[in-house]
């Protein structure tokens, strides 16, 4: 008897969690993938995404209120393949220091803030975030006056350089400084904008940070031509959209959204022809690449939590991955960025779908 | 009669019962409501792998700061970080209390001048300075006046001072005990002593903004002084300096230092407004670390506990300074 | 009179040759600063960044075409001023007889009113119909004016029944048409900004942490033990701490604190921790009040058969509260200030809005215009406040017992 009523506790838990996780198998056994976060966003009705507001070509706050850029066009396009719509986003102006804290507490469902992926953010005893694939392959940079004299680096031992605190820009040109055992006085600011704005009125000699971003707002400089980029690249800066690490089936759903769109420019579907595709492939049985894709047969869709249309809906709310590049940071916009390292991979760039199968 | 007066009464007029009653129900309700948030702390903590830990602050900072009075660099650990940035924080916060006493002082004691103009200037600056919020004057003092100046040869250059972009050049003794003033190297200058514009913005900011509430302190202080103190002291015959120092000064201390008390620990939390300005303190490099390690609560607690620490310092030397000035009064 | 102006000047300035030299100097410091700001103020300073976003600074990012909510909300608010500015001039007083319907400082208020209105929307550079809307507000607060200060007297039972019944009203409609609801299209708290998002935020805290700082204020003078430590270790906890660290705190420890989903949206969050913080700063201000009413007070209505709570909120606390005032609406100033340390935390408040508009390059270099032009409005603001709270403050004084 003591025995019993020894084992009786242990009994009635191992039970209770045996009948916890028949349940669970039953749930997952029916089909309906579990997500919270989904749910919650669904339920919501739109996608709380955070962006940095002030980048003009990847995130930028126009006097008329609305957001542009290639960051909030990922945004977008997760919205139009989850709910439909790429007008269901509400925008979070993010500073550097902040993002991750309002990734993890909740407060943003995706993060599409020009933020370069890492081990340490990546890794589940680091920041704890999941990246989805990168969306623009970048180096960190340095921006000095074009009549400083500064021809490198080294040059800039023991002058004041601007940075925005909390980047890994901070940290890479801690590192690269460190190396060339020269000291340097680093000015850090909470945003970007301060820290441009510092760089401008003459505290620092120079300024540090993503190559594309220095490019983006050197072309809103009253004189662009009055500085230069220096030619050494500090650093790899892959600019990666992330989620947080806790429900995998939202970040398999934002991983793959955001690869649609590369395999879409792959498959020379663009937003002008998606819906002429959409026909093409309902009307041929045999185009079974582009029948999966488009979500006309198999089902893609289901496995990840999103609508079976999820390709179509994103394709023509924003266009393929290169009509975004080009729209809001290559030759359709004021940046005019080369493709570079982000063109496709058959054309010797990075970007690289893995394949819809 | 007797037998109604002596029935107790019902035990919700219980005059000891209720009130520990009311103190239980309080307490447990603050209870339960700590358990609840703690609970959620923890789970959530550990969903997001961040339980409490204090390894971090050992590890190497890999970042650097300006300007630190303690010589810190990036592959020093996060602990001597916080340390520099607290450093940087006393730093200011000691000038600033010097600063804003000087210049309320001054300012309070100005409302009483014989001369019309400056009683109104003393009013005017009071006013004006007192109802635009410090931060707004922060990033004003740094964005429009001190990125302003001038730099390299065009700096405003005074004997033995040299005021320009890259900050303040002061004259003083350099190794050896030479003295020696500001000089320019290759379009750069360099000084025995210097204060760069982030410590310059955050340090007048606060000086100017505090130091018109210590002029109402002041101000408040001598008026509470009766009238007939100062026609007492000059039927005396004292003159007007040893009776503001022997009978004025003694009975506005006794009003003005309580009031002095609040406006310094104020000054010192409103230093952590230098990220607005670029100046590395301990708030600045405390969010810093936080970006670098996602250790929000640790980083907040060592915040929280740092600035109270300096708050109750400030507290306990105004007390020491009270009670002498009390003393003196009897 | 130049006699007078002159034998005054002299005794204000020229007493003596020290006061005189002092005076000379000031006059010629102060005359070239102020000439230095008019000079550049009229002839370099670039208002464009002003006139552009004018907007952007009142109201943020909020939907043009719900925006007319903000109309009226604004129109309601000028007839409610108008309504209770009259009333309270229309009203007899205890010890002062009604005087003229417009007494010498309503007659250079309304003067002023008057002025701004016309030249605010023009400098504004705002198109004529949006000008026109403002004159109209105007005149609505005027005549309002004029006919609560001409009948107030008639309807004296409505104008004293309602007019505390008008502002608390007016606040749950104006929440109402600004966030939507009841038939109206939601505008998220994500969508408000500029000074419309500074004036929620504080009128939230204030409206909130006035009571919060009652309750914390008799908690710290209850005798009951738990009570007493509870409020004092609050207070001094928020007292002790920047008020930066603990909006950081909300920002990035709140989510972890809350079943996930719960906690509220960033902009709520930072109103409720300013109204914790502003609570802790009032229950001070309000214990200043509590100890200054004698402690006879209390026993007297005590032994007038009161209970305690009845004791408290009929014969203490409004003692309390009056002497309380001028540091409670210091507080409230203060508040209005401290707003501008969400702009640190990412919100786009009046100087965050500031901030992010100076971000566009074309404004680049105009911070002196939009620094400028904020401090003068926050000065506005807040010497209003300062000026109501005086004037509050007479009306409220007990008249003083003649001889």
């Amino acid at each position: 008897m003591p025995f019993l009523r020894k084992l009786l506790p242990k009994l009635s838990l191992a039970s209770t969690l045996g009948l916890a996780l028949l349940l669970a198998s039953c749930a997952s056994e029916s089909g309906g993938l579990q997500s919270q976060k989904i749910d919650l966003i669904k339920g919501r009705g739109k996608l709380i995404c955070g962006v940095e507001g002030k980048l003009p070509g990847f995130s930028f706050l126009g006097s008329d209120g609305a957001y542009s850029g290639l960051d909030v066009d990922i945004c977008k396009a997760v919205a139009a393949s989850l709910l439909g719509d790429p007008s269901k986003v509400e925008y979070r102006d993010l500073n550097s220091s902040e993002r991750f804290a309002a990734l993890a507490s909740g407060e943003v469902d995706l993060l599409s803030r020009n933020t370069t992926e890492t081990l340490t953010r990546d890794a589940a005893g680091g920041n704890g975030l999941s990246f989805a694939p990168t969306t623009f392959y970048d180096g960190q940079g340095v921006m000095v006056g074009a009549g400083s004299g500064v021809k490198s680096l080294k040059d800039l031992a023991g002058k004041p350089i601007c940075v925005e605190s909390g980047t890994t820009t901070e940290l890479n040109l801690a590192d690269r400084m460190r190396e060339l055992k020269a000291p340097y006085t680093p000015l850090k600011f909470q945003t970007g904008d301060q820290t441009y704005a510092a760089y401008l009125q003459g505290r620092c000699l120079a300024v540090t940070s993503d190559r594309s971003q220095l490019a983006a707002k050197r072309t809103n400089f009253p004189d662009p031509a009055a500085h230069l980029l220096l030619g050494e690249v500090l650093s790899k800066e892959p600019l990666t959209p992330a989620t947080t690490n806790a429900d995998p089936v939202w970040s398999d759903a934002v991983r793959w959204s955001v690869y649609a769109l590369m395999q879409a420019e792959e498959l020379g579907i663009t937003k002008a022809n998606v819906a002429a595709k959409l026909a093409l492939a309902k009307a041929n049985p045999n185009q079974a690449d582009l029948r999966r894709f488009l979500g006309v047969e198999g089902d893609f869709g289901k496995t990840l939590g999103l609508p079976a249309d999820f390709v179509v809906k994103e394709i023509a709310a924003v266009g393929n991955y290169g009509e975004i590049f080009d729209r809001n940071v290559g030759p359709g916009s004021k940046l005019k960025l080369d493709r570079g390292l982000n063109r496709q991979w058959s054309q010797g760039g990075l970007i690289y779908s893995p394949p819809f199968r | 009669m007797a037998g109604r007066l002596s029935a107790s009464p019902p035990w919700w007029q219980n005059r000891r019962l209720v009130p520990w009653l009311v103190q239980g129900a309080v307490g447990l309700g603050i209870l339960v409501v700590i358990a609840f948030l703690l609970g959620n702390l923890v789970r959530n903590l550990s969903a997001a792998g961040l339980l409490l830990s204090w390894r971090w602050l050992g590890q190497p900072a890999s970042f650097d700061i300006a300007e630190s009075l303690l010589p810190f660099n990036a592959s020093e650990p996060y602990w001597r970080g916080l340390l520099a940035g607290l450093v940087n924080t006393l730093r200011v916060v000691g000038l600033g209390l010097i600063g804003a006493t000087l210049l309320g002082t001054l300012v309070g004691s100005a409302s009483f001048s014989s001369n019309g103009l400056v009683k109104r200037l003393a009013r005017i600056y009071v006013e004006v300075i007192r109802n635009i919020p410090l931060l707004l004057q922060l990033v004003f003092w740094y964005f429009v006046v001190f990125l302003a100046l001038p730099n390299g040869e065009a700096a405003i250059q005074l004997p033995g001072i040299v005021l320009s972009k890259s900050g303040l050049f002061l004259a003083g003794f350099e190794a050896g005990f030479h003295w020696s003033g500001p000089s320019l190297v290759d379009g750069v200058w360099q000084g025995p002593l210097r204060f760069t514009p982030e410590f310059g913005a955050l340090l007048t900011g606060l000086v100017v903004y505090t130091g018109a509430f210590i002029a109402e302190v002041v101000r408040g202080g001598i008026a509470a002084v009766p009238k007939g103190q100062w026609e007492a002291a000059t039927s005396l015959g004292l003159g007007p300096l040893l009776s503001l120092r022997r009978i004025i000064i003694p009975q506005a201390l006794r009003v003005i230092v309580p009031g002095l008390n609040t406006q310094y620990i104020s000054l010192a939390k409103n230093s952590s407004l230098a990220v607005a300005c670029g100046y590395s303190d301990l708030y600045s490099v405390a969010e810093t670390s936080l970006n670098q390690t996602g250790r929000a609560i640790e980083v907040i607690v060592i915040l929280l506990a740092a600035y109270l620490a300096i708050d109750l310092a400030i507290s306990l030397v105004m007390n020491g300074l009270n009670r002498l000035v009390q003393i003196k009064e009897r | 009179m130049p006699r007078v102006v002159r034998s005054s000047l002299r005794k204000e300035l020229f007493a003596n040759p020290i006061d005189g030299l002092v005076s000379v100097l000031l006059i010629s410091g102060v005359g070239a600063a102020g000439y230095g700001l008019i000079h550049w103020a009229l002839t370099q300073a670039q208002w464009v960044v002003i006139q552009a976003n004018s907007t952007l600074f009142a109201v943020g990012r909020y939907p043009i075409e719900q925006q007319w909510r903000l109309w009226l909300l604004v129109a309601l608010v000028a007839a409610a001023t108008g309504l209770s500015w009259g009333a309270l001039r229309g009203l007899p007083q205890r010890d002062r007889p009604i005087t003229a319907v417009w007494p010498r400082n309503d007659r250079i208020a309304a003067i002023v009113l008057v002025a701004l209105c016309g030249w605010a929307p023009a400098a504004l550079g705002l198109a004529w119909p949006i000008q026109a809307r403002w004159w109209a507000l105007t005149a609505l607060l005027l005549v309002l004016r004029w006919l609560a200060g001409r009948y107030a007297s008639r309807l004296r039972k409505v104008a004293t029944l309602g007019l505390p019944l008008l502002w608390p009203l007016l606040y749950l409609v104006g929440m109402v048409l600004i966030g939507g609801g009841l038939g109206l299209v939601t505008v998220g708290a994500n969508e408000w900004g500029g000074l419309l998002l500074t004036l929620i935020e504080a009128s939230f805290a204030i409206l909130l942490s006035a009571p919060l700082g009652v309750v914390l204020a008799l908690g710290r003078r209850s005798s009951l033990p738990l009570l007493r430590w509870g409020s004092i270790a609050y207070i001094e906890f928020i007292r002790g701490a920047p008020l930066i660290t603990l909006l950081f705190l909300g920002q990035n420890i709140l989510g972890f604190l809350l079943p996930g989903g719960l906690a509220p949206d960033r902009i709520w969050r930072a109103a409720w921790i300013l109204t914790f913080f502003s609570a802790a700063y009032l229950a001070e201000a309000v214990r200043a009040g509590l100890a200054a009413v004698p402690r006879g007070q209390l026993e007297a209505a005590r032994s007038l058969g009161l209970n305690l709570p009845q004791a408290l909120s009929r014969v203490v606390l409004p003692q309390a509260l009056r002497i309380a005032l001028p540091a409670t609406v210091g507080q409230f100033i203060s508040l209005l200030q401290d707003t501008t340390l969400l702009s640190l935390i990412g919100l786009l408040d009046l100087l965050g809005t500031a901030r992010s508009v100076m971000a566009n390059p074309l404004y680049l270099g105009k911070s002196a215009e939009v620094y400028l032009t904020l401090a003068v409005l926050f000065w506005c603001c807040c010497a209003a406040l300062g000026l109501g709270s005086r004037a509050l403050e007479r009306r409220l004084n007990p008249p003083t017992l003649g001889p």
